[in-house]
């Protein structure tokens, strides 16, 4: 009898039904696609602002004091320590390798231009060459990735072609080629060497006064295989707290985990300095810390904003529910005439509006996952994809919300005089 | 007599016009919190950004092109006058010196007070007093005079000491202890007080502060580089770049490109993720508000069929159904954009510490807006209605 009151209810009111539906699902679509963004959105606009560079700096840990005025090093270019180059790939091999978005090594040497080319004033072309890796092949255990320049630093911009990280082609800065009338296709007598310039880089930094080469280069020319001064790595990381900020050696083991186990710019730069050894790393404090505010702003605009939209919807489905039983309170009036008691009419009411809203959720929940699918694709050309675990909350905040709505309605329509309901007076 | 209908309309079956007006101004209010937002947040990130520091920077380049030339004395104020309370300079003058143990250091000049404001990022444990005493009441930067940078080493006679702002690295080669040490540029020696270390984890670290004017009277270099952190659009930063390079001719202005173009970035993907869940709610609301007026429009199928059975004309109907949609939209969207801002608002306080302006502009779209989703709800239950006579509604069938 219940079950075909619900099942007849359904069949003989098909538009109201369907307008209820339509709002639900509605409601709960917009709520997947809002509750979808704001889940992701932290990620996304961590590897967007991965494009300001790199947040964390590996040094030597003996090193010698940087002597660097705009980019020039007038530091004794054998002076100080260095970094084993074959350790590098050993950064994707730290507990959060997978934030590591790419890593750059750098080893600056200074060279001579051919002393046939000088200058206006005769002295001679002291340049900087920075020898780094441009889109470089390396593989950690099982693991094979891409890492330099090209990724890190992706404000480079070469006209030309990038060299290739075992050629010896060089990148020329803008500025330097200019005063040189140097063209990619050209050659540059530098080192003792002829190097072909493969492109000219622009950077608008102190790189458009250098000579960009390959790491190999670099070090061949130093006379030290293997060298790299300082390595520069991009990593997704958390928004850093008072908790991050504490002292590693002063936290007990539990809290140690917690601390070491959290992306914070810290326990990464910490993990860095333990796998490469005798080195030392540190935030970039410019980009870092920034970051983290950049991040924390954002990503509590889009969760408000999806507050808000869910309180829309959340109204938009009680009206809707309203509305429907409201208009239904003739037949309220016939069921209590023919002696159905007030628990019996609400829970019909609750029952069809279960159905409803698990109908219109599942609905919404599908057509809120490929709009929330749609919006990454376009705005981050990376995929937003929803946890199956949010379903059932989906599921239970509609019905919640459903119930919500209904409650009012039906308590008035219970407490219906049905004489009044029947003769169409209310 | 026509107002008389409208009004007996609405408070007769007060019920349910108030349930309309209220889905009414939900979306009214929710449209206009969103577009609001979508407004201002361009702004309100924008400032974020300029916690990045500098956007602009300024070089002294000498007759051959080289970098690193001493800028003119009065640089400093053509910046200012040139932002004019639109972003912060800091001026910067480096020299390589020597400590008593041989040992080359980067030692610079600039003016703490600007980049404390500038560079935020600096971790300082303590900055140095400068002449102006104590600079924790600067809280307008804009007002700045410009600094006297324009003095003459040696007529003032270089200083005996100053105190320094020391990187992290830097104490560590030089003076571990903390104690003073002697500094020595072109025969002249300086002792340096440090009073505190900056931490940045780049070059700053390897460096030595002390105030532009110490330094100047030092050393007698002059400024070679300016930082600017100019705030606007990337059209307005474009502008004050084009005004600095024609107000320094012998200093060259670029642009820092990470900065510029990672704003540009994540500004571009925020706005549009925004906007894409303005899209979204407003189309919700909009469709809510429409169900629930033809539900209304079409429940008073009675009322429609009693004036038509009265002699009133389908024009007369008509413009009844229609005024009585207009107002609702107007009422609805006015009563939503005063909620609406007040949410927009309230989540500027919460999410960036500064109210969201209420933008005048918002509210003819939101009244269009409300206006046309009332009308079209009225239309589509009347275009319904009109061929059925009269008669059968009376009848209830």
């Amino acid at each position: 009898m219940f079950v075909r009151l619900v099942y007849e209810s359904f069949r003989r009111q098909k538009r109201r039904k369907l307008l209820a539906g339509v709002a639900i699902t509605l409601g709960v679509t917009v709520a997947t696609a809002m509750i979808g963004v704001a889940t992701d959105i932290g990620d996304k606009i961590n590897r967007e602002l991965r494009t300001i560079g790199a947040n964390l700096v590996v040094t030597p840990q003996e090193d010698s004091l940087d002597v660097e005025i705009g980019g020039v090093n007038l530091k004794p270019p054998t002076d100080g320590a260095f970094l084993s180059e074959a350790d590098l790939p050993k950064i994707k091999g730290i507990f959060w390798h997978n934030n590591i978005t790419g890593f750059a090594p750098m080893l600056p040497v200074s060279v001579v231009i051919d002393p046939n080319v000088k200058q206006q004033d005769g002295t001679e072309q002291n340049v900087t060459l920075l020898g780094t890796y441009f889109a470089k092949q390396l593989s950690y255990g099982k693991d094979e990735f891409v890492t330099g320049v090209r990724s890190t630093l992706p404000w480079w911009k070469v006209s030309g072609a990038w060299p290739d990280d075992s050629s010896q082609d060089i990148l020329v800065g803008e500025r330097l080629a200019k005063r040189l009338g140097a063209k990619s296709g050209d050659n540059i007598a530098t080192a003792g060497r002829q190097l072909r310039v493969s492109g000219i880089l622009s950077t608008g930094g102190t790189e458009d006064d250098e000579i960009v080469a390959p790491l190999g280069l670099a070090q061949e020319i130093l006379g030290r295989p293997g060298a790299v001064r300082r390595i520069y790595v991009s990593a997704l990381t958390k928004p850093e707290d008072a908790f991050a900020r504490r002292d590693p050696r002063s936290m007990s083991g539990a809290v140690y985990d917690r601390w070491y186990c959290s992306p914070y710019p810290q326990s990464i730069a910490f993990q860095l300095a333990e796998a490469i050894p005798h080195s030392q790393a540190e935030q970039i404090r410019q980009v870092s810390q920034n970051e983290g505010a950049v991040l924390t702003r954002i990503e509590g605009l889009i969760l408000l904003i999806t507050l808000a939209a869910l309180f829309a919807s959340a109204l938009a489905v009680s009206a809707a529910m309203a509305t429907t039983i409201f208009e239904r309170r003739a037949e309220v009036g016939l069921m209590k005439a023919l002696g159905a008691g007030k628990l019996a009419i609400a829970s019909i009411f609750f029952a069809e509006a279960t159905l409803l809203a698990i109908i219109g959720g599942l609905v919404g929940f599908a057509v809120g996952g490929v709009l929330a699918h749609q919006i990454g694709q376009s705005i981050f050309n990376s995929d937003i994809s929803l946890p199956p675990v949010l379903l059932p909350v989906v599921l239970a905040i509609a019905v919640t919300v459903t119930f919500a709505g209904s409650a009012a309605a039906i308590r008035r329509a219970v407490g219906l005089d049905p004489v009044f309901a029947l003769r169409g007076e209310l | 007599m026509f107002l008389r209908m409208l009004v007996r309309a609405a408070v007769l079956r007060r019920g349910r016009a108030v349930s309309a007006l209220f889905a009414m101004v939900v979306a009214a209010a929710v449209a206009t919190a969103m577009l609001n937002l979508y407004i201002d947040v361009q702004a309100k990130l924008q400032r974020e950004f300029r916690n990045y520091g500098a956007n602009i920077i300024l070089i002294g380049r000498d007759n051959s092109g080289n970098d690193g030339a001493s800028l003119p004395a009065d640089a400093l104020a053509r910046v200012d006058s040139v932002l004019a309370g639109r972003g912060i300079a800091a001026p910067f003058a480096l020299v390589v010196a020597r400590t008593s143990g041989g040992q080359a250091i980067v030692v610079a000049g600039t003016d703490f007070e600007r980049v404390r404001v500038l560079d935020r990022w600096w971790s300082v444990s303590g900055w140095p007093k400068t002449a102006a005493g104590q600079f924790g009441e600067m809280s307008h930067y804009e007002n700045q005079k410009p600094h006297p940078v324009a003095q003459d080493a040696t007529r003032m006679g270089h200083p005996q000491s100053s105190s320094a702002l020391v990187g992290v690295r830097a104490i560590e080669a030089v003076s571990p202890k903390n104690q003073a040490f002697d500094l020595s540029f072109q025969g002249r020696t300086l002792q340096v007080i440090p009073v505190g270390t900056v931490r940045t984890g780049a070059a700053e670290d390897s460096r030595i502060y002390l105030s532009l004017d110490d330094f100047i009277a030092w050393t007698g270099v002059q400024p070679s580089t300016i930082e600017v952190a100019a705030s606007g659009s990337p059209e307005e930063v474009n502008a004050i770049m084009n005004q600095l390079a024609l107000a320094i001719p012998t200093g060259e202005v670029r642009p820092v490109r990470q900065i510029m173009e990672g704003e540009a970035r994540v500004l571009g993907k925020t706005r549009a993720t925004l906007l894409a869940a303005a899209a979204l709610i407003i189309l919700t609301a909009a469709l809510c508000v429409l169900s629930t007026l033809t539900g209304w429009v079409f429940d008073r199928r009675r009322d429609f069929a009693i004036m038509k059975a009265l002699g009133a004309s389908q024009r007369l109907l008509n413009s009844f159904f229609a005024a009585e949609a207009a107002a609702l939209g107007a009422a609805g969207a006015l009563i939503g954009f005063v909620i609406g801002i007040g949410i927009a608002a309230w989540i500027g306080r919460v999410n960036f510490h500064a109210p969201v302006m209420p933008r005048l502009s918002v509210l003819p779209v939101v009244l269009a807006g409300s206006m046309a989703v009332t009308l079209l709800s009225a239309i589509l239950p009347i275009s319904l209605l009109r061929r059925v006579q009269p008669a059968v509604i009376l009848r209830g069938e």
